[in-house]
């Protein structure tokens, strides 16, 4: 297969979804570069495969502009929009053999057989299909129709490439052969690709930039590290991450002219001032430091369940404010299921949440810190 | 214990076969009397006690049957009858099964559902307007005339709509991606899915269709555009009181 250097960004501008009274999608504005592969990622129902499939063609907003490169594609059916579409339950002909499905999309824009058979004999050959060309999908395991789907996208050269979820169908380990495929395919060829998902490992680990969606809107559009790190708001916060982030729910308050964030339990002087108003601390499970010594901790906790995953320890904890916390330790921590502990929270890693939709106030309480 | 467990298991088998023969005689001795029967002389097939197997096999009882009446055109009739009717009901069957089942369009539901209740109305109620308007179109005694009207059938359409809706939407979509136009779509993906309800359509049109009597009576009225069982029924008439 040879490299490709046809990539298109796609821009989304004002998009609005709607099936009857239900709004799929909401004011999604998106801008995905030349080459570059995006995740949208979001829980079931989010409107991320709608997306998607507004993307392919397969759907027609209800309102705002899709653009492919520079050209407004809203009214350019599917076939001439110049994407592939890898789809989740693979799609694959099943009256057709592998060869029959490789080619298709090329048999459709009447290629000459001789090219046909060049670049389907050769995408065959990239992913190890070749003892596979006469059989129907129904011969093939699942990893095998998954290597011909993306075969049959691969073989017609397209400027985007659409994912659904296409891994979802796979075990674990098949899951992560073929995540380093596609990763290594996007490495070589350099298309766009746009990459649903609700896993946020296949997201964190393939995107060069992550689309978080939640209820149709987008929630966050940012590299998986600082979606990880700096959340934009709670559902970004405790959606990314596992297990899932430590949350407290409480206030700002002004203290004898501090300002300090109060919790049953709990309370933290912050470095910046801030207004009075209910907020949500959240913090990672590597940003609780388990104490022996109960001095100069922010609270005790007791040990009620140990999770040892071989490099690392999950502990959970009862301590105050929150009904559980958990904390992420090295595997010889010494703490033991019923012993109390201090519990000591990284500064620098705490996030605040307050407002109507929960956004991020501040990301650390630290000296250091200031207000975002 | 044991024993009388294994000895119920056995005396149910028994039974079980016993049930099975018998029913398998009430299907096949009909059909092995009527063959016997059509082997007999006229003395023979009414004597009584019958006899199951003839006491000479009278093989030009066939030669007599097909020199009484065009038995070869009657069978060419209902041939090229129940042909049509199959290639007819198999082109509207799955265009609109496709249609309902795969098109948005307004009132679809309401319209397939007006197509449904046309199956409560009984054939013999339709069977004079039919008439008129084979009549009307100087189609009577031809096969367009014997056809024509037969060429729907919404039971077909109703097997073939819930048959595609079955089919994945992904699949349709891939080959839209891929450069397909609906007809293309329909033809090269979805249909060749649906052979199983296409074969099923076929085999219940085509037998319909030969075991059809009244419709062809109505509309024919020459010797040579007779169907088998129009031919059977009136030689049947003819040499009943002989």
């Amino acid at each position: 297969m040879t490299d490709q250097s046809t990539a298109s960004g796609v821009t989304l501008h004002g998009i609005e979804k709607w099936f009857g009274s239900v709004a799929a999608v909401r004011s999604l504005d998106l801008e995905i570069l030349s080459g570059e592969l995006v995740v949208l990622l979001g829980p079931s129902g989010c409107g991320k495969t709608t997306v998607l499939r507004m993307i392919a063609g397969l759907e027609d907003p209800s309102q705002g502009d899709i653009l492919i490169g520079d050209t407004r594609v809203n009214d350019i059916e599917p076939a001439q929009r110049d994407v592939a579409m890898v789809f989740q339950n693979y799609a694959l002909y099943p009256h057709m053999t592998v060869q029959q499905n490789l080619g298709f999309g090329l048999k459709m824009r009447k290629v000459p057989r001789a090219e046909l058979d060049a670049k389907v004999s050769n995408a065959a050959q990239v992913l190890e299909l070749t003892e596979l060309l006469a059989r129907r999908p129904g011969q093939l395991s699942g990893g095998q129709r998954q290597r011909v789907a993306l075969g049959r996208a691969l073989v017609r050269e397209p400027s985007v490439f659409l994912f659904d979820e296409p891994l979802s169908n796979l075990d674990a380990r098949l899951r992560l052969e073929m995540r380093g495929e596609i990763a290594q395919l996007h490495r070589r060829l350099g298309t766009t690709m746009v990459y649903v998902t609700h896993d946020q490992v296949e997201a964190m680990t393939l995107g060069h930039r992550v689309a978080i969606m939640n209820e149709g809107v987008l929630q966050q559009y940012a590299p998986p590290l600082e979606v990880y790190q700096k959340p934009a708001n709670l559902f970004v916060a405790t959606f990314i991450g596992s297990p899932p982030i430590n949350t407290v729910s409480g206030a700002v308050k002004s203290v004898g002219g501090r300002s300090v964030f109060e919790a049953p339990g709990l309370e933290l002087e912050l470095a910046t001032p801030l207004a009075s108003e209910p907020a949500t601390l959240a913090l990672r499970a590597e940003g609780l430091s388990l104490l022996e010594n109960v001095h100069e901790v922010d609270f005790t906790a007791d040990v009620v369940r140990l999770e040892p995953l071989g490099n690392e320890v999950l502990v959970y904890l009862d301590g105050p404010a929150s009904e559980s916390w958990v904390a992420r330790v090295n595997p010889d921590h010494p703490c033991a299921v019923g012993d109390t502990i201090g519990v000591r929270l990284d500064r620098s890693r705490i996030h605040l949440f307050a407002g109507p939709n929960q956004k991020r106030i501040q990301t650390r309480l630290d000296a250091e810190d200031s207000l975002e | 214990m044991t024993v009388t467990v294994l000895g119920r298991v056995r005396a149910g088998k028994s039974l079980a076969w016993v049930l099975t023969f018998a029913l398998a005689a009430s299907m096949l001795v009909p059909f092995l009397w009527m063959l016997s029967t059509s082997l007999m002389d006229e003395l023979e097939v009414f004597r009584f006690p019958p006899r199951l197997v003839p006491e000479t096999l009278r093989w030009d009882n066939y030669a007599g049957a097909f020199t009484a009446r065009p038995f070869g055109r009657y069978f060419l009739n209902s041939f090229v009858f129940a042909t049509l009717i199959v290639l007819g009901q198999l082109f509207t069957a799955a265009t609109a099964g496709y249609a309902f089942a795969k098109f948005e369009f307004k009132g679809r539901d309401k319209l397939f559902m007006l197509y449904l209740s046309t199956m409560m109305v009984p054939a013999v109620v339709v069977l004079i307007p039919r008439f008129l308007l084979i009549d009307t179109l100087g189609w009577i005694d031809t096969y367009a005339g014997l056809a024509s009207t037969e060429l729907v059938s919404v039971w077909g359409v109703f097997l073939m709509r819930q048959y595609f809706r079955t089919v994945p939407r992904e699949l349709e979509d891939a080959a839209r991606i891929d450069g397909a136009g609906p007809w293309r779509v329909f033809w090269t993906i979805s249909l060749p899915l649906a052979k199983p309800a296409m074969a099923t359509l076929g085999l219940f049109a085509f037998i319909d269709a030969w075991k059809n009597l009244l419709w062809p009576l109505v509309v024919t009225t020459s010797m040579s555009m007779r169907t088998v069982e129009v031919g059977i029924a009136s030689f049947h008439g003819t040499f009943v009181f002989n």
